[in-house]
């Protein structure tokens, strides 16, 4: 299989996200959308390792798979936080990082 | 052929399922229609060899991140404002205009080291050659044992954060 698809639709999936990322003011919903713009760069990743034939392509998605699950921990422990102390989800209305 | 079929049938699944989780009103559904997303790019990477990140992926993303998120919506009430798209696409349009005429120049004058399709080599299993890659130490090692590190740190900084503020005298605040 060639891997100009793949890259056509890695770049198609990310896009989607950045469009997602951009139009939610729910917090939950954009770290979805962080979460997809991940995989796609994941995909990428995978496609460059299938056309040079070797394993490096395959080990940086494995610490972005890490890394994405540090930021998944991370953003929906300060999306209780948030709620806790604004009781809402929208990203527009905390303006301060007191209290 | 057949593996254009198959090809098509994961891309289709994860851009439905994409599109799905991006404009559905539901929050919920759109965790999930994120499943058949993940499931998708799973297949995918099955498809071009990755045997270990397929497994991967559906292991941390779908079992682990996927429920991750579904507890953070079943704890918060959804609030369905979102932006207009007309907005959104016409900041995309002005920033991504300007970054891809830059790539497509870039990639005019870049040397790409990729094999014709007809040359790749035939996907075998690859879970050996990471496991290897892993220990070696002039490799992978350092950022392996680092991961783990991250890993922690973001636990105890998660459950830090998420924490419910216990006053003095014993009560929750």
């Amino acid at each position: 299989m060639s891997t100009t698809p793949v890259y056509l639709l890695a770049a198609l999936l990310f896009g989607l996200g950045v469009i997602g990322f951009l139009r939610q003011r729910n917090a939950v919903m954009i770290l979805m959308a962080v979460e997809l713009m991940l995989n796609s760069a994941n995909l990428t990743f995978l496609g460059a390792a299938r056309a040079r034939g070797d394993v490096d392509g395959s080990m940086m998605p494995l610490f972005l798979i890490v890394v994405a699950a540090a930021e998944a921990a991370v953003g929906l422990a300060l999306i209780l936080a948030l709620f806790r102390s604004r009781r809402t989800l929208d990203i527009e209305v905390p303006r301060s990082l007191r209290d | 052929m057949a593996s254009w079929i198959s090809f098509l049938f994961f891309a289709g699944l994860a851009v439905g399922c994409a599109l799905i989780s991006l404009f559905h009103r539901s929050v919920v559904h759109s965790a999930f229609a994120l499943l058949g997303t993940l499931m998708g790019v799973a297949g995918l990477y099955l498809m071009l060899g990755a045997d270990y990140l397929a497994v991967t992926q559906v292991l941390i993303y779908a079992g682990g991140i996927l429920v991750l998120i579904l507890f953070g919506l079943m704890l918060t009430p959804g609030d369905p404002t979102e932006l207009r798209l007309a907005r959104v696409l016409g900041g995309i349009a002005l920033i991504g205009g300007g970054g891809a005429l830059f790539l497509f120049k870039m990639s005019g004058a870049s040397r790409w080291h990729a094999a014709p399709p007809d040359q790749l080599a035939p996907p075998d299993p690859t879970v050996t050659r990471i496991g290897l890659e892993l220990l070696r130490q002039d490799r992978f090692l350092l950022p392996f044992e680092l991961a783990s590190v991250i890993l922690l740190a973001a636990l105890v900084g998660s459950v830090f954060i998420a924490r419910r503020r216990v006053q003095r005298d014993g009560g929750a605040a």
